[in-house]
């Protein structure tokens, strides 16, 4: 007896929780880890990326149109010296001496009209230089000395068909696809959590009618039905990914009923059934919590379907509409110019598959580490 | 058995029935008709148009008119591709649409299949890593990507093989759009057969057929395997139907004349029988693929019965 009451002056032993376990099994997942380090990572590049950016996403860069990704700078040295005669060519100029010192062009031109400042402008107004100055512009002013510095920029990962860096349109379209991932995500959970766990909780006629209903929405084809939405709600992406999440959850709602029914002959549902709690508070606080685990599970596999079926769209030309983008988006655009500019498709095409990667590889950490059986 | 195959065919009529009526009202009530044109029609022309093609009478009348025909095996004409009826264009492109479509499903289940056993059997080492790493590829990449990077490959730098076109149906034709069809179905399936074959080599049947001496061959293919297949079998049901009815994204890229577009040109232009058509023979092949799952599981499976 005294042994027992010393023990219970003892702080009382934490429990571990079911979730405890699940984290350290989960933690212990090599690839697992570094799948959840590369999507967060990848999450907040797109979303500051396009802030930090020097390039705004949709600014065109008319001098560089498909210009491969390279870590040096643009314009290359040779590009230099063609593009300027050809601006002073269209500004009627002629080159009579040409010296590029210190990222600077000094130029000496002549006309046959009167040369200004105004003629920078033409300068001004290519990609490659910036802060023209025409400087001692000889007395009869047919002659002068132009001083144009090189406007440097870099192109890490190129630039597309309209000369718009690609790196930053990456990032955006990231912003884009993980957004409608995860918006369509939450909605297909929702409502497949909803209905899942009525249909299974009440049974009987109610569960015979409602998944009657399931099996009948899936025979009818998808393609079909997110056709009809694009149609509905017309280009308003927002809308039509709530519209998508809502044709997604049959699968969600199908899993959620099978737990639903395993778990509503548990004892402490029956248990609660017995204490008279109300339908709604027993699927609230003992069903619903305890479907979570594949929930999860399933929506870490959702996600990379939704961004696969967006890409899908955009490449029917019925998704995201530019200039705004998404990695689907990119890359229909970048299988159209393979054969020339492969950093087109590359760029966009690693960062999806990386993040489906990620997602796939979180999704089986999950499964493995929720998965009583493994126990 | 004849009779359980009856009963579910008899319960696919209502189905079919929902089906066609949910998808009939869904069409009709999307924005915009089938002689909606940047430059309207004239009035006498749309309103003669709307009577040849039973436009001008009431939904219900149109629903009823619709569902005669199509029970008489007829889905109408065309609104789009004027000259022609549904059951034309279907008769022409339906038949290209399987055919690649059950190729790459049995390139799939070879394939898969295969790479899937020799993956459980290695479970934990390099084999087993690298078909798992490369089946993710296989789900991971969209076909849009790998369809042209194929293309790009195949027919320009190294011109084994046509770039596009359906050339009649030549074998070298069918090669790339068949195996872009078939490269996910064999990572879901390679999936798929080694969870379910690392299960069944620890069940307890394949643990007595070792005991009794048996050869690898007869254990592996005889014994797990067909335990280990019903997963895939389930999985394979559905995609089955999707695969037969034509993708849009492979006969878009290769330019082949299938079933698969129609889906989306009939909804984009709003051609209502097309659309009506794409519907239905979608839906049959879904519940005729179902049913053949579960007949399947019976004949694969001893324990399941039909009661």
């Amino acid at each position: 007896m005294s042994v027992t009451s010393k023990e219970n002056n003892e702080a009382p032993v934490v429990g571990r929780s079911l979730w405890d376990d699940a984290r350290d099994r989960l933690k212990a997942n090599r690839a697992a880890v570094t799948s959840i380090v590369v999507l967060v990572l990848i999450t907040i590049l797109s979303i500051v990326g396009p802030i930090v950016s020097p390039h705004h996403y949709d600014a065109v860069y008319r001098d560089y149109v498909k210009v491969p990704a390279s870590l040096e700078a643009y314009p290359r040295q040779d590009q230099i010296e063609p593009t300027f005669t050809s601006i002073a060519k269209r500004a009627r100029m002629n080159v009579e001496s040409y010296t590029l010192v210190d990222d600077k062009v000094e130029a000496i031109v002549t006309s046959r009209r009167d040369l200004d400042q105004r003629y920078a402008r033409y300068f001004d107004r290519s990609d490659m230089f910036k802060g023209v100055q025409i400087v001692d512009v000889s007395d009869d002013g047919k002659q002068a000395k132009i001083v144009a510095p090189v406007h440097y920029m870099h192109f890490y990962f190129g630039t597309d068909a309209n000369g718009r860096d690609m790196l930053t349109r990456t990032l955006i379209a990231g912003r884009v696809s993980l957004t409608i991932g995860l918006l369509a995500t939450i909605v297909a959970i929702t409502i497949g959590v909803i209905y899942g766990t009525v249909s299974g909780y009440f049974g009987g006629k109610t569960d015979l009618i409602m998944m009657r209903v399931v099996d009948i929405l899936y025979s009818l084809p998808f393609i079909f039905f997110v056709i009809m939405l694009v149609v509905f709600f017309g280009r308003n992406f927002v809308l039509m990914f709530i519209a998508v999440g809502a044709v997604e959850w049959l699968d969600m709602a199908r899993i959620v009923r099978g737990q639903t029914l395993s778990i509503k002959r548990q004892e402490y549902v029956q248990a609660a059934e017995a204490m008279g709690v109300s339908s709604r508070g027993i699927l609230k606080r003992h069903i619903v919590p305890n479907t979570l685990g594949p929930v999860v599970v399933y929506m870490t596999l959702l996600v990379p379907k939704v961004i696969l079926l967006e890409s899908f769209l955009s490449f029917l030309g019925l998704g995201v509409q530019e200039p705004m983008t998404s990695w689907g988006v990119l890359i229909s655009e970048g299988a159209r110019n393979l054969q020339g500019a492969p950093w087109m498709l590359i760029f966009p095409s690693l960062f999806l598959t990386s993040t489906l990667f990620a997602l796939n590889f979180i999704g089986d950490g999950l499964r493995d580490a929720l998965d009583p059986k493994d126990r | 058995m004849l009779r359980y195959v009856s009963g579910r065919l008899l319960s696919a009529i209502p189905t079919l029935f929902l089906i066609i009526t949910i998808s009939f009202f869904l069409i009709r009530i999307a924005p915009g008709g089938p002689f909606d044109l940047e430059r309207p029609l004239e009035a006498k022309v749309m309103e003669n148009l709307n009577k040849i093609y039973n436009l001008d009478k009431s939904l219900w009348e149109q629903y009823l008119l619709y569902m005669k025909s199509v029970l008489s095996g007829d889905f109408g004409p065309s609104f789009f591709f004027r000259d022609f009826s549904i059951n034309e264009l279907f008769a022409q492109s339906l038949p290209i649409s399987m055919q690649l479509g059950l190729s790459a499903l049995t390139l799939a289940l070879i394939v898969g299949g295969f790479f899937g056993v020799v993956a459980a059997l290695r479970q934990n080492q390099g084999v087993d890593y690298s078909v798992m790493t490369a089946a993710t590829f296989g789900v991971t990449i969209p076909n849009f990507v790998v369809a042209p990077c194929l293309t790009l490959i195949f027919g320009v730098y190294l011109g084994w093989l046509p770039v596009g076109g359906w050339g009649g149906g030549d074998f070298v034709n069918k090669v790339l759009p068949v195996i872009t069809l078939a490269l996910p179905q064999i990572a879901i399936v390679a999936r798929l057969t080694r969870g379910s074959m690392i299960e069944a080599m620890r069940s307890n049947h394949v643990r007595t057929a070792r005991a009794y001496g048996l050869s690898g061959y007869t254990i592996i293919v005889v014994h797990a395997l067909r335990g280990a297949i019903l997963p895939v079998v389930t999985y394979l049901g559905p995609a089955a139907a999707a695969l037969l009815t034509g993708s849009v994204v492979i006969e878009t890229i290769f330019g082949i004349p299938g079933i698969g577009r129609y889906f989306v040109q009939g909804a984009l232009n709003r051609d209502y029988t097309l659309v009506m058509g794409t519907v239905v023979v979608v839906a049959c092949f879904v519940i005729l693929f179902n049913l053949i799952v579960d007949v399947l599981y019976a004949v694969l499976d001893p324990r399941v019965r039909f009661d």
